[in-house]
């Protein structure tokens, strides 16, 4: 749910990485949060169990600038990927604005990466949302490990409509700013369409 | 849900709503957030405060307590407290879309805190009511509502990303 507020002349966007366990979520907000100019950036918050997997949620705010006289702050969260904390990640769906799904390279996750996409597609569902219409974006994540599927077999698994589609190494920030433009700017055209 | 939109009458009814029960109550911060972690309003000492990770963490907080409270048949818990050695945290909902947020210390107690929400939160739910008929007459109104965003260009939205 977009908040405009024409009072502070402000408009908040809500992002949504998701993802199956260990594919790199938490790892792209990181890098995010490490590029990004203090001014822009609040505090990144992570809900982590002690062995660093997402417990509840990743959270970081970002001041992207003014559009239109209007400041313009991302929302950016992370969801917890492991199958069981399902109850979290429905209430982190909660009024999304996009989503950036990140896919493990890897062979062995692809099961993994399929389940995990099903699981979106219902939980949005659930929260009253369309994946067919909500501004979206692929992430083939870990590019740089050997045991990586080739492109065109992973997209061919899991394109769902035609999105905008980017690999990544996100550890040494490959791919991940242009996966956050990406969703941004499809979060940003559909408020136009309002 | 429809989108939160809020102009500047009601935007000012609720930052008066809030600095009246911010002294009525004697609190130290009174803070509204929506239910997605979005900062609305707030009043009090802020300094040192990072208003956003409050917001986001409540809002984790209350999202978390609802699922509780659907698991074991309950439609809601309308109040959340937290108990500090120094300072209290008096969490409740408003309008089912609003979180309210009183920080307080020893100089005031739960019992004022409670009593002052309880008549803050019937005017904010006034206020909320004028902001969702608002929101819907525009919406339907035949011109309909003029996004500011509805000439926003490739570049405008490339700008942002620049540095
Ligand atoms: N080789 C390689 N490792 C990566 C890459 N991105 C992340 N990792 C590693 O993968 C592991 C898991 O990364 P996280 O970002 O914590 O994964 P997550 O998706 O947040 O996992 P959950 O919180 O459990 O859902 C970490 O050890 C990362 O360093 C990458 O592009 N390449
Ligand atoms: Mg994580």
């Amino acid at each position: 749910m977009t908040f405009i507020n024409y009072a502070a002349r402000e408009i908040n966007c809500k992002i949504v990485f998701y993802g199956p366990g260990l594919c790199g979520k938490t790892t792209n907000l990181q890098w995010i949060y490490d590029k990004t100019n203090p001014q822009a950036k609040g505090k990144l918050i992570s809900l982590a169990t002690e062995t660093d997997r997402t417990l509840f949620f990743d959270f970081l705010p970002l001041d992207l600038g003014t559009v239109k006289g209007f400041k313009t702050r991302f929302h950016l969260y992370t969801v917890p990927g492991q199958v069981f904390y399902d109850a979290s990640r429905k209430l982190i769906l909660k009024g999304v604005d996009g989503v950036v799904y990140v896919a493990d390279s890897q062979e062995a996750r692809m099961d993994s990466n399929i389940e995990s996409l099903q699981n979106l597609e219902k939980n949005l569902k659930e929260q009253g949302y369309d994946l067919n219409n909500i501004p979206y974006v692929l992430q083939f994540n870990k590019r740089d490990l050997p045991t990586a599927l080739p492109v065109e077999e992973m997209y061919r698994q899991l394109n769902y409509k035609g999105e905008p589609t980017f690999e990544a190494v996100a550890m040494n920030g490959t791919g991940v700013f242009d996966t956050l433009k990406a969703v941004a700017k499809l979060v940003l055209t559909e408020l136009k369409k309002k | 849900m429809a989108d939160l939109v809020m102009y500047e009458e009601e935007y000012e009814q609720i930052k008066e709503i809030l600095a009246r029960l911010q002294s009525d109550s004697n609190s130290k911060i009174v803070f509204l957030v929506d239910k997605n972690g979005q900062q609305i309003a707030a009043h009090g000492d802020m300094q040192g405060v990072d208003a956003t990770s409050l917001a986001s963490l409540t809002a984790g907080n209350v999202a978390a307590t609802d699922g509780l409270a659907k698991l074991i048949g309950e439609k809601e818990f309308s109040i959340l407290f937290h108990e500090g050695e120094r300072d209290n945290i008096h969490i409740s909902l408003v309008a089912q879309r609003v979180i309210l947020v009183v920080i307080f210390d020893e100089r005031s107690s739960l019992g004022l805190v409670r009593l002052r929400v309880k008549k803050a939160s019937q005017e904010l739910e006034k206020t909320f009511e004028v902001i969702v008929t608002k929101a819907a007459a525009e919406q339907s109104r035949e011109g309909r509502f003029e996004s500011p965003f509805a000439e926003i260009t490739d570049e405008d939205i490339d700008s942002l990303f620049s540095e």
